[in-house]
């Protein structure tokens, strides 16, 4: 049995807030550099120009990439051989996020109460923690600032099993036509197959972890990212004002369903598709 | 792209009626950010007959909620948010006299209709260029509703706000044009 702190806990995960926040991963940054090239629009070009430059400038100086530094969503595995001390592990998860969020001159943009009230936390906590007990004694943290620029336009739908692979097509297509010009394109896109509503949710949260030059492992999931893409840049919704570069990858996870279903979530995430990922 | 307009603030019906969706500017002078909270407060306040904490004649909003400024800058990332959450409040708050809106993306048909009416220009700034575009930001001065945080209504100095006309008062969407030449579905 191993053990660690609690404390250190809080310490990767404030690093990791900023971390996300500032520095744009390097697959999104040759992904937008590659859109550039390709784009027909010269308006779009012109986006794509301003929207790498905003890259450089935020890692250079350290600054948040966008100003809606997101919800922070937080996936732990955690090792059973594992021995967690000093506390609980979401109270130092979100110790972490307030750290993070405030020595980082990152926006509060959480409030506790979603209908009535509407208070902000002013720490950006809670964050969204999902936690999964693996083989082991290491803790892995992966860490995901979701704007909801995107995610408001994000979708789900409850298909049936005779739907097939047209039927998710037409499915992402139509929530994606539904977001246009407003997620901040070019976008990445998260696609969760299978499951029940949730999970399904859930894998397309998770999908857009997965580095923009990876596909699927299962061929014919691979096969409907590139049908996706290509599909999706041919909306003409470009990057923002219109042209060729509307998104610059379809990740798709996917998992067992029930007999009865075909459940499709589509995650929506903006030009500034942030993550980071440690392990303890 | 055509050679950038320069707009200073005040921005007066006459010249927002001038702009063109697709033109490009760059704004310099002061302009005002509010979003989601502050439109909601400033539009209850008019209902109960209430003044404004600012004159919005001939203004320009800003829709932004920005990160805290780092010590010895004037504001942290500052980009614009998605104007289309504030079209329940807009028409409202274009009958106060505001001349020019910054925002991201798509606006509904009573919010265009507005613009006709009153003679108001939609900017777009690029969604998610928000350290680049703080870079045009001098000075940034909370003026109301400071208990919303990065929600209050605040007054902005801008230098050469780069930003480009997407609807104008005519009802031209620049969104719509942009996207035609390239939809192949």
């Amino acid at each position: 049995m191993r053990t660690i702190q609690v404390e250190k806990i809080t310490d990767a995960v404030a690093q990791m807030c900023k971390e996300a926040a500032y520095y744009l991963p390097e697959d999104v940054y040759q992904a937008l550099k590659k859109g550039k090239e390709t784009e027909e629009s010269p308006v779009g070009r012109d986006v794509l120009d301003q929207i790498i430059k905003n890259a450089e400038i935020a890692k250079a100086e350290d600054r948040p990439i966008c100003q809606d530094t997101g919800m922070t969503i937080i996936f732990l595995e955690v090792g059973q051989d594992l021995h967690i001390e000093g506390g609980s592990l979401n109270d130092a998860v979100n110790a972490g996020v307030a750290k993070g969020y405030t020595e980082g001159y990152l926006r509060k943009s959480v409030v506790a109460e979603p209908l009535f009230d509407r208070k902000n936390t002013q720490n950006n906590t809670p964050a969204i923690i999902y936690t999964e007990m693996v083989p082991g004694n290491k803790l892995k943290i992966e860490l995901e600032p979701k704007g909801f620029g995107s995610e408001n336009k994000s979708g789900i739908r409850m298909l049936v099993p005779a739907d097939g692979v047209e039927g998710v097509k037409k499915a992402v297509m139509e929530i994606i036509l539904h977001a246009s010009c407003n997620p901040c394109p070019p976008m990445v896109v998260g696609v969760g197959i299978g499951g029940t509503m949730d999970k399904a949710a859930y894998y397309s949260k998770r999908a857009l972890l997965r580095p923009l030059t990876e596909r699927n492992a299962h061929p014919k999931y691979a096969k409907l990212e590139g049908e996706l893409l290509e599909l999706i840049n041919k909306t003409g919704i470009g990057p923002q004002l219109g042209g060729t570069t509307s998104a610059l990858a379809v990740n798709i996870e996917w998992g067992p369903t029930h007999i009865a279903g075909l459940p499709v979530a589509v995650t929506i995430c903006c030009h500034a598709t942030r993550h980071s990922k440690r392990v303890l | 792209m055509a050679e950038k307009i320069r707009i200073t603030t005040p921005l007066t019906e006459e010249q927002s009626r001038k702009l063109r969706a697709g033109d490009s500017v760059l704004i310099s002078g002061v302009i005002y950010s509010a979003r989601d909270a502050a439109h909601k407060v400033m539009t209850e306040a008019l209902a109960r007959g209430e003044k404004l904490p600012i004159d919005w004649h001939n203004q320009i909003v800003y829709y932004l909620g920005p990160t805290p400024a780092k010590p010895g800058d004037p504001i942290g990332s500052c980009g614009p948010t998605t104007a289309g959450r504030m079209d329940a409040y807009t028409p409202t708050m274009l009958e106060q006299g505001i001349k020019g809106m910054i925002g991201k993306g798509s606006r509904s048909p009573e919010v265009i209709e507005s613009m006709k009416k009153n003679g108001v220009t939609y900017f777009a700034a690029v969604g998610g260029a928000a350290a680049f575009i703080a870079k045009s930001v001098k000075k940034y001065e909370v003026i109301a509703y400071p208990e919303l945080g990065p929600e209050a209504l605040a007054a902005l100095t801008v230098e050469d706000f780069p930003a480009i006309v997407v609807i104008d008062s005519k009802g031209n969407n620049f969104y719509e044009i942009g996207q035609k030449p390239y939809r192949k579905l």
